[in-house]
């Protein structure tokens, strides 16, 4: 007590080195709130001239049952947004079991042997393993071999991005199911590959599929795998064994062309997929802040 | 769990409720005449219900995917040589023709008032002349008040037939470019920005200030760029039009190149355009999918009889008829399924 | 956990006999346990893969060029000369602004979220921070390109190229033309996009000092600052270093925030205004119309380089941060 009260007395005697101390602590600190502004600047910013660019086109109805245009005419994005679902579907569909099951491997059955640690290590790497080498993989290991582009190559580039967030997720959530539960189960004679499906994997439920929902908001938005796999397609095509369109290739091509009617489209696209993205992000969380 | 299924249950019902099978054909390559081949594929949907896809993806990509097999057809707007075709079994045809322009971002100039010689365009690419006030430029174009402002000459990051054409042109009219850079689908630029494809040049024209670059008439023209005067072979200023291009075409004998592969460049003739050029077609001699083979060759007997005025309407010049009927025989001589039936 | 519960595992599973009894298919835990093990193998072999693949894609041009190719800058289709200095200088080079921006920023982001941010604030503020992270990397290129390049171009490049062109010696870092787009527009781009993931890292670091360590600081009198630089940072020196190679390994493999405004120019120039080409970049533009075989294998060992690359950043950015992890609870 009494060492407080002599530091305030130092204060009241104006002790000069406390106040450079106090002026460098406010400067810095200043600086670090600016910092936040600067970082909350550019979202507010982009997340705006989404809104103000997008918005418009959102509104309009054709951009959800129309095909994309040729240039110069109007249109939608209704292929590129139907290409898009399937494709991510099927990779959500392909990479959550392999997923879900590698990282129970890792938490269930990993501490002996070498392979959990290394499997643990590399998943982390591969979890942000830039995405465009995902694309040069699939295109020489699947399309160079078929012999052409498709949605089912894209789907495959996509689920390989599902599966290191699904194994990660998995792995921690079913790390935070206490060992006693496990323990009870087996005292009550149950088999392990019982105990794993029907009490721990429900235990970790909300994890795990916060876990899915974040890979799947990964992949909505991902150009890069894309682009040597799925390629694009002009029309409507429900069939995954040919080209396929999807938002995220078709607002590349639209952007990066001069006709204003393909930017007011792709304006919409990216509008369309952050506010997916968005909407998904905050569902994982709330879904999460639930299970607390 | 009850999420992840209604989401399964409606991609399970976006994918049946769009079934509509017909036989649709992917094509892949040249940028240059992607506008037209976007129209006709669009208005060939609506008149026959077949699809045909289309994606500009540079024409040094058309080639490669046609001769990997990922695609059905390719397009290209250098012609491939008479022993290439050979080696990889393809037989090529042009489709449609039309003109390359220099395009440029100037303040306060209009369309039209800068004139260039093919010289000047190769030192402009050749980063000997860096600003646009340069005595080579103001020469050429007394009374335009030509602003002290440095060059970004925009050329093509990708592998292309517009850049082939230009790179052709430039080395038939300047024994620097041609001994320096040469010509091809993707050269060694020694000074500029790239963008990808016609559309990413002519995009990153429009937002430049100061910039030069080439497009495909039609990019210009759509997307309202200042575009130059050439001086042609016989040394008269001539502007790019549909006319201009028709002249450097008039003279051209398709007969003389394998593979009908004939470049159009610094055409004599007073009139003529001097980067002209054609766009061609490459498509396998023996074919594993016939039925495809013959909605491709389908499509472009359609779009060669209805597609003209639509080739008009986008400053392109279509195939004259004595051409189509010679390039028809092609298809029929040279295009077999694998157990040597004529497929057309 | 439970003493009790442990002490009676062992004997419920080894002397009991009506467990067994139970078990309807003794086969189905062995065949569970392989099942999850096969798939954690296919996990471990995918990295492996990738770069066999990439390997035996690149073979055609790593015999022509050997190693020379990472030094060479030339790149010319027409000759089929190819060397990747060039992309690998613009890759190392935008990353590098990137980080320069980003990780200070990210710093102050995280002192503010941690040490002053007022407690009703912090959750708000902190996922709005990890929203950024989640927006597509080609929205932030075409904001680059159609609403950052123009401003860019009118007003902040003139400016420095007149105040820090004219600089001897650095000055050539900022000389040239105002285009709006090349490499430092790129980094600056990239810096936006890393910001949030360094954030993040720098964040929940800086959450597990141990509050006794800090009170304790608070206590002898030091101001935030000094519990922030004299406490906090030494604490979590490693994880913070972690962080910041996160970050980096992001920078170097993003694509489409990077291609939309780098300039695609396959030129080494010193100027930071200058357009180039990063590995990433140059892969979106040319793959898919490479022509010829050697053009195509010398795209495929850019690839093979940018991912040795990134593999190797970020497995030392884990490596530091699982020592973090294992260092943590040691020393309170």
């Amino acid at each position: 007590m009494s060492a407080v009260l002599n530091a305030q007395s130092a204060i009241h005697s104006g002790n000069r080195l406390y106040r450079s101390r106090k002026q460098l602590n406010f400067v810095l600190l200043a600086v670090s709130s600016l910092a936040l502004a600067f970082g909350l600047f550019w979202l507010v910013w982009i997340l705006g001239t989404l809104l103000y660019e997008g918005g418009t086109a959102l509104a309009r109805a054709t951009l959800y049952y129309q095909m994309t245009p040729p240039p110069g005419a109007d249109g939608g994005l209704a292929n590129a947004i139907v290409g898009s679902l399937l494709m991510v579907g099927a990779g959500t569909l392909i990479g959550t079991p392999v997923g879900i099951l590698a990282g129970t491997y890792l938490a269930e059955y990993g501490h002996r042997g070498w392979l959990a640690g290394a499997t643990r290590f590399l998943n982390d790497v591969l979890l942000s393993a830039p995405s465009i080498v995902m694309g040069l993989f699939v295109y020489s290991v699947y399309v160079a071999k078929v012999g052409h582009f498709s949605g089912w190559a894209g789907a495959i580039a996509l689920a390989l991005l599902v599966i290191p967030v699904v194994v990660r997720t998995t792995d921690d959530m079913l790390k935070l199911v206490p060992n006693t539960l496990r323990e009870a189960t087996m005292a009550l004679g149950c088999p392990a590959w019982k105990m794993v499906i029907s009490v721990t994997y429900r235990a970790a439920r909300t994890g795990i599929l916060t876990g899915i929902l974040l890979a799947i908001a990964r992949i909505s938005g991902e150009t890069a795998p894309l682009l040597f796999t799925a390629l694009n397609n002009q029309f409507w095509s429900s069939n995954m064994n040919a080209p396929m369109a999807n938002l995220p290739v078709v607002i590349f091509q639209f952007a990066m062309s001069p006709y204003e009617d393909w930017h007011r489209l792709a304006w919409g696209g990216a509008a369309l997929i952050t506010l997916a993205v968005l909407v998904l992000n905050i569902l994982a969380r709330a879904l999460f802040r639930k299970s607390d | 769990m009850k999420l992840k299924s209604a989401l399964v249950s409606l991609l399970a019902g976006v994918s049946f409720a769009g079934a509509v099978h017909a036989v649709d054909i992917t094509g892949a390559g040249a940028t240059f005449p992607y506008p037209i081949y976007a129209k006709w594929a669009d208005a060939y949907k609506k008149a026959t219900g077949n699809g045909m896809n289309y994606q500009s993806i540079g024409s040094g990509g058309g080639i490669k995917q046609i001769t990997a097999k990922t695609v059905d057809f390719g397009a290209s707007d250098a012609p491939m040589k008479g022993e290439d075709l050979e080696k990889n079994g393809l037989v090529q045809f042009p489709a449609i023709m039309g003109g390359v322009v220099p395009v440029y971002n100037l303040k306060g100039v209009k369309s039209g008032d800068i004139k260039l010689t093919g010289a000047l365009l190769a030192d402009i690419y050749l980063g000997k002349v860096k600003v646009w006030n340069d005595p080579a430029i103001a020469k050429l174009n007394p009374g335009v008040a030509l602003p002290n402002q440095a060059i970004s000459a925009v050329n093509r990051s990708d592998g292309s037939g517009t850049t082939f054409l230009f790179t052709n042109y430039l080395s038939k009219v300047s024994a620097d470019w041609k001994s320096t850079i040469g010509e091809g689908t993707a050269v060694k630029w020694p000074t500029g920005v790239g963008g990808k494809g016609n559309e990413g040049v002519a995009n990153y024209v429009a937002r430049i200030d100061g910039s030069i670059g080439y497009v495909e008439y039609a990019y210009a023209k759509q997307n309202k760029l200042s575009y130059a005067q050439m001086f042609n072979k016989d040394g008269q200023v001539v502007a790019p039009s549909d006319n201009s291009f028709k002249a450097a075409a008039a003279g051209a004998d398709w007969n003389s190149v394998p593979g009908m592969g004939v470049v159009l460049t610094e055409q004599p003739g007073k009139a003529s355009w001097p980067i002209t050029g054609a766009s061609f077609i490459l498509i396998h001699k023996v074919q594993e999918k016939p039925e495809n083979a013959k909605e491709v060759l389908k499509f472009f007997e359609w779009s060669f009889k209805n597609g003209a005025t639509m080739a008009d309407e986008l400053d392109y010049v279509p195939m004259p008829d004595p051409v189509v009927k010679q390039i028809q025989s092609v298809w029929k001589s040279q295009i077999k399924d694998a157990s040597g039936k004529a497929v057309y | 956990m439970d003493l009790v519960d442990t002490s009676i595992r062992p004997e419920t599973l080894n002397n009991s006999q009506a467990p067994r009894r139970l078990r309807s298919a003794p086969w189905a835990d062995k065949a569970f346990e392989w099942l999850t093990r096969v798939f954690a193998f296919l996990v471990f072999s995918l990295l492996l893969a990738i770069l066999a693949s990439l390997l035996v894609g690149s073979q055609a041009s790593i015999e022509k060029f050997g190693l020379s190719f990472i030094w060479t800058a030339e790149w010319d289709p027409v000759k089929e000369k190819f060397g990747a200095l060039v992309p690998i200088y613009g890759t190392v080079v935008t990353s590098l602004i990137a980080m320069l921006i980003g990780v200070p920023v990210s710093f102050g982001i995280a002192i503010f979220l941690t040490e002053l941010s007022p407690a009703w604030l912090k959750r708000p503020l902190g996922t709005a921070i990890e929203l950024l992270a989640a927006i597509p990397s080609i929205i932030y290129g075409m904001w680059g390109l159609f609403v950052f390049a123009p401003l860019f171009q009118t007003y902040l490049q003139p400016a420095m190229i007149s105040t820090l062109g004219s600089v001897p010696f650095f000055g050539a870092l900022f000389a040239g033309p105002p285009i709006g787009i090349g490499m430092f527009a790129a980094g600056l781009i990239l810096s936006i996009m890393v910001i949030p993931f360094i954030t993040a890292v720098m964040r929940d670091v800086f959450e597990i000092v141990p509050p006794m360590l800090k009170e304790s600081a608070y206590g002898l009198g030091a101001t935030t600052w000094e519990v922030v630089w004299r406490v906090v940072l030494p604490y979590t020196k490693v994880g913070v270093i972690g962080g910041i190679m996160l970050g980096l390994g992001r920078a170097l493999g993003e694509t489409m925030a990077v291609t939309f405004v780098i300039g695609n120019a396959h030129r080494l120039a010193v100027s930071l205004n200058a357009p180039g080409n990063s590995i990433a970049s140059a892969l979106a533009n040319e793959f898919t119309e490479a022509v010829g075989d050697l053009y195509f294998s010398a795209l495929i060992e850019l690839g093979l380089i940018l991912f040795l690359i990134t593999t190797i950043v970020l497995g030392l950015s884990k490596l530091l941060l699982m020592q973090l992890a294992r260092g943590e609870g040691t020393r309170t």
